[in-house]
């Protein structure tokens, strides 16, 4: 499939990747991919269950290593360094690049703790009062602080689920990543709780580039700028999302849009 | 009903008596589980009310009320010797035991002396070395009876011995009270002295000694094999043999023992250090399947957590994994540890069933252990053994139940939830 780069105008993407292919042992997953993530965008991946948007998505910071037997050929950078070359340090890439999962995982410890462990383990705050400014900030910016600031020693486990999601969200920004990749984050939640998540995801859009996988097209339309369609390990197309969704190229892609399948 | 399309009907004979033969067989495996319980609770009942019954009386003694006159039957001592380390030998060699069997004879009548235990002058030793002042006037000691006599007022008994036995209570002469040197001494031949102090000090040492290396080596080795080793023949190979590790009879690591740590490494025989030794080596591999176990089920989305914020292998292991699988790892660890608490097997092999008259004192020093001092005990000929096998069993069953209470309380503090 053929893919004009001129109508994405992003001339300094953040993460570029090109030429990617994915394999688990002898199985290939993901088929030469190229896509632009820009820093100020939200990008959207789309396609139908197993077509490989989770697993390009876990490559974009390495987290397919923790995989047996998973390979990533071909080059994805980072601010135009390699993410695989051997000098990158895999720790310093997952605290630039920050994840978060589709289901809601906080640790089985204090809010505080939670939103606290990336930036002491990263050494990142200079005191308590340093880290407790931290915390508030990265609380407020997923939108949790109001709910939570009495009851920051409660245990994480014991919020609702799209109260968990948004303290993953919140621990994610504590580190102050550059991109924040998302996997499937509401597909756990109800539709107000995702109604929640969705407007993080508009206020966090400009400081941080954002990539989202979702099963929802309304959800990729709803939030993100660019979307990617992928189907059976391949990019089919890549565009402003606008475009994607009003006037597709490629006729899997309308397809799919139409709910012909998926 | 070989018509498809018509609707199943639940009322039909076919269909009821299927109804009535599944509430049956839930009825008979509920029937069955109650049973099994209530089978075990009985068994369970049963020996502890054996055990308490037989026992009670191993922690009691009976003493005899002897007056000495040492104006009488002077103990010729310089009274400056009594503080010196040898005093015990000393007034060993001034012939206590004869003033003491004497002043028995005098005082109970005809064969007195064989009324108390052979070692009751040591008795009589101590309260001297506590209080010379005894030396220079008459007081009555109370002094433990031989064993016959004491079998004997417990449990009452016929013929002569009995009609002696009254007669000293109706003397006033007898009392039945709790036997403190029990939980002093070591083992010794006489029942009036012998001890569980020694090897429950022993079995203390032991298990600690064994803690202290199977505890750390096998959570890593479990860490490892889970969080790092890759999957490949060789840790296949290591899996196995530590699940079959684990299935080996108690008395080849005894064997296993002798050989590598008594007869090539040379160290002390019959001591807690070679004995914990053994036991670590018996107990490892259990620790090592039940903190793989606890460690497969933290939640993988727990590691992604952490990986994804940027936390590196160790620090996922150390900040997350272990903290959440450590109520797991502590059950399987106190659970393998009770089980090497009443191991006796291996521990014949390395010395540790000779006969010690000591406590202990410290990792290198002959030792026995607890249910070897039991299996010793029910050995011997002279019945005041008999209780005291009782209440040793009751000694190391009261220390397994704290260790099973601890790992409960361990596992309940820890456990968190989510």
């Amino acid at each position: 499939m053929t893919m004009t780069q001129d109508d994405l105008s992003i001339a300094d993407p953040k993460m570029r990747a090109s030429g990617v292919s994915v394999f688990y042992g002898e199985k290939q997953a993901i088929n030469d991919v190229s896509i632009d993530v820009g820093t100020d965008l939200v990008t959207a991946f789309i396609g139908p269950s197993g077509c490989g948007k989770s697993t390009f998505l876990r490559s974009l910071n390495r987290m397919n290593d923790t995989i047996a037997g998973a390979k990533v050929t071909g080059t994805i950078e980072l601010d135009g360094e390699d993410i695989y070359a051997p000098s990158m340090d895999v720790v310093q890439l997952r605290a630039r690049v920050g994840m978060v999962f589709q289901k809601p995982n906080p640790f089985p410890k204090s809010i505080y703790d939670n939103v606290a462990y990336g930036s002491r383990i990263h050494g990142l705050a200079s005191g308590k009062a340093d880290l407790d400014v931290i915390v508030e900030r990265a609380l407020t910016r997923a939108g949790l602080w109001d709910e939570v600031k009495d009851r920051l020693a409660e245990s994480g486990t014991a919020l609702s689920g799209g109260q968990q999601q948004r303290l993953c969200i919140a621990r994610a920004i504590a580190v102050d990543p550059e991109v924040i990749l998302m996997d499937e984050p509401c597909s756990a939640l109800d539709p107000i709780a995702t109604a929640k998540i969705e407007e993080l995801i508009h206020e966090l859009r400009g400081k941080y580039a954002i990539v989202i996988v979702t099963h929802n097209m309304q959800q990729a339309a709803r939030v993100s700028q660019r979307t990617a369609f992928f189907h059976l390990g391949t990019l089919v197309e890549y565009g402003k999302t606008t475009d994607i969704f009003t006037n597709p190229k490629a006729e899997r892609t309308k397809d799919y849009i139409t709910g012909r399948y998926g | 009903m070989s018509n498809p399309t018509a609707p199943t009907d639940w009322k039909a004979p076919a269909m009821q008596k299927r109804i009535a033969r599944r509430y049956a067989a839930e009825r008979r495996f509920k029937a069955l589980g109650l049973g099994a319980v209530l089978l075990s609770g009985f068994f369970l009942a049963f020996l502890l009310f054996v055990m308490v019954g037989n026992g009670a009386r191993g922690f009691t003694y009976t003493h005899v009320a002897v007056p000495i006159d040492f104006k009488a039957m002077p103990l010729t001592i310089d009274a400056a010797r009594l503080d010196d380390p040898d005093a015990d030998q000393a007034i060993a060699s001034a012939g206590l035991a004869d003033i003491v069997a004497f002043a028995a004879d005098e005082a109970l009548g005809d064969g007195g002396s064989g009324l108390i235990s052979e070692n009751a002058w040591k008795e009589v030793r101590s309260e001297i070395k506590a209080d010379p002042e005894l030396l220079n006037g008459k007081s009555v000691f109370e002094l433990p009876a031989s064993s016959t006599i004491d079998i004997a007022a417990k449990e009452g008994a016929k013929g002569d011995l009995g009609a002696r036995v009254d007669a000293l209570k109706r003397d006033g002469r007898l009392s039945t009270g709790f036997h403190w040197p029990f939980f002093r001494n070591a083992d010794a031949t006489d029942p009036a002295v012998a001890g569980i102090w020694g090897a429950l000090k022993g079995s203390v040492l032991t298990i600690f000694i064994a803690f202290l290396i199977a505890f750390p080596t096998g959570v890593l080795a479990a860490l490892y094999l889970e969080e790092y080793a890759p999957r490949n023949r060789w840790t296949d190979l290591i899996e196995v043999s530590i699940n079959n590790l684990a299935a080996v009879p108690s008395i080849i690591f005894g064997l296993l023992a002798l050989a590598v740590f008594i007869n090539w490494f040379g160290l002390c025989q019959a001591s807690p250090l070679v004995g914990g030794l053994t036991l670590a080596l018996m107990t490892m591999p259990v620790i090592v399947i039940a903190s793989r176990n606890a460690i497969k089920s933290v939640p993988p989305s727990i590691r992604d957590a952490a990986l994804g914020v940027g936390a590196s292998p160790v620090q996922v292991v150390f900040h997350h994994v272990l903290p959440l699988a450590l109520p797991g790892i502590l059950t399987g660890t106190i659970i393998g540890m009770a089980r090497a608490l009443g191991e006796t097997a291996p521990l014949l092999l390395v010395g540790m069933r000779a006969f010690i008259g000591d406590v202990p004192g410290g990792i290198c020093s002959p030792s026995t252990v607890l249910p070897m001092q039991i299996f010793l005990w029910s050995d011997e000929v002279d019945r005041g053994f008999v209780e005291k096998t009782s209440a040793a069993i009751i000694v190391l069953l009261i220390v397994l139940l704290s260790m099973n209470a601890l790992a409960i309380y361990l596992r309940n503090k820890f456990e968190k939830r989510w």
